[in-house]
């Protein structure tokens, strides 16, 4: 579903990493690799169409990344996108309608109880931790269960181990269901998958 | 479209309840601003009526620039502006959006209060009508042009000054025909070209401003 064509990056007049080509097909995990700097990040912004390949293509479906890819892909990068003025629920709710979700009352709470933060729900984000701060934005994958692709960036940096185990159970009920992940992760996190593929980035 | 605007209006206004203070900070500042005039220039009544406008209108265009580097910034900083670019909804509702919510939170309320100030300066009742009217034409474009620096600053190390260098000269033109709406009424003459002039503005940067603040941003988050 999603291909990648001979893809090749620079960041700052620096050369990344090319010719990284894949194809996933449903069901498949993709973990990306690499040391420090050696350009994950990056080719994870690119995949969501944050950044530009300096050559080479990333198609899903056939076709260009457009409109509809990002209706069918979730990007969670090193910044959480938690707004530390709202409280936990408010800022899964506006992160799920802006991502073209409407979800229910119920809905939230059961996506902060299955992350273990329904207790946080009315506190504004400012007062969490860095964990507490990673479990509100992965919240949202909880209920993201119609996107296809999910991008995660480091998802497991600073969880503690509980956090770990909610959610790449999360991961494993995606790839189970025919859903595509591609991850970057130092730790090595096992998850469940049919079929499994890694890069690794040299820098 | 619609939708992804009202959402994305609805949650900056929302942030904004939680942070009074820096929309309050704006406003006083422009208060501030334009109360110290007289006491620079002196008590003169006519001199007074006769630059109320342009003193209004600076306050304005500086209090202005003094609010807009925050526009994106802290949706930068924590992630969410990058969250709102994968998003399905299309660049320009969300730029738009976002702008709208920084005219209601500053240009409009600097518009009320406006009057008030032209009173200070002994504005009579028809000219002080067509102050609110000038700004409440005027600061949407304010909002809608400062949009396009503001994103084109996004994440420069000294965003702020460079912003005001940026967009200070493209208000030009609203100052002068902003003012000059209130001066005609003083003197006699209709200020509907001016006003007509500050229309045509809104409707151009209505049109170029979004625009510009979706390209920018793009290359921002680059």
């Amino acid at each position: 579903m999603l291909e990648i064509q001979a893809l090749a990056c620079e960041r700052g007049g620096t050369h990344l990493f090319s010719g990284i080509s894949f194809s996933l097909p449903p069901g498949c995990l993709l973990r990306v690799r690499g040391a420090n700097g050696s350009g994950k990040t990056t080719l994870l912004r690119t995949l969501a169409g944050l950044t530009r390949p300096s050559a080479g293509a990333v198609r899903w479906r056939g076709s260009a990344i457009d409109e509809d890819y990002r209706r069918e892909m979730l990007f969670l990068g090193h910044a959480p996108g938690v707004k530390d003025d709202l409280t936990v629920a408010e800022n899964l709710v506006y992160a799920l309608r802006i991502g073209g979700f409407a979800p229910s009352g119920a809905q939230c709470e059961q996506a902060l109880e299955c992350l273990g933060i329904a207790r946080l729900a009315a506190l504004p984000a400012r007062v969490l931790s860095q964990g507490q701060r990673r479990r509100a934005a992965l919240a949202r994958l909880a209920l993201s269960a119609p996107v296809p692709l999910w991008l995660l960036d480091e998802p497991f940096a600073a969880l503690d181990a509980a956090g770990i185990a909610v959610v790449s159970q999360l991961c494993a009920g995606h790839l189970a269901r025919g859903g595509l992940l591609v991850l970057t992760s130092h730790q090595d996190v096992d998850i469940a998958a049919q079929t499994m593929l890694a890069i690794e980035l040299q820098g | 479209m619609a939708g992804a605007f009202f959402v994305v209006l609805q949650r900056d206004l929302h942030v904004a309840l939680r942070r009074k203070g820096d929309a309050l900070n704006v406003l006083v500042f422009f208060v501030v601003v334009a109360s110290l005039f007289p006491l620079g220039v002196g008590p003169e009544p006519n001199q007074l009526r006769a630059m109320a406008a342009g003193v209004v209108w600076i306050g304005a265009l500086l209090a202005a620039v003094l609010s807009l580097p925050r526009l994106f910034a802290a949706d930068y900083a924590d992630g969410t502006l990058e969250q709102m670019l994968v998003s399905p909804q299309p660049l320009a509702a969300i730029v738009l959006a976002k702008t709208a919510a920084h005219w209601l939170l500053t240009g409009l309320p600097l518009a009320l209060v406006a009057p008030l100030i032209g009173l200070q300066y002994g504005l009579p009742m028809d000219a002080l009508a067509i102050l609110l009217a000038s700004l409440l034409i005027g600061t949407p474009v304010l909002s809608l042009l400062g949009a396009a620096g503001a994103a084109l600053t996004l994440g420069v190390r000294g965003g702020g000054a460079l912003l005001g260098l940026l967009v200070l000269p493209l208000f030009v033109p609203v100052l002068v025909f902003g003012a000059g709406a209130v001066t005609s009424v003083l003197i006699g003459i209709s200020p509907s070209a001016h006003l007509s002039l500050l229309g045509a503005f809104l409707a151009v940067s209505s049109l170029i401003g979004p625009w510009a603040a979706c390209a920018a941003l793009r290359v921002a988050l680059d």
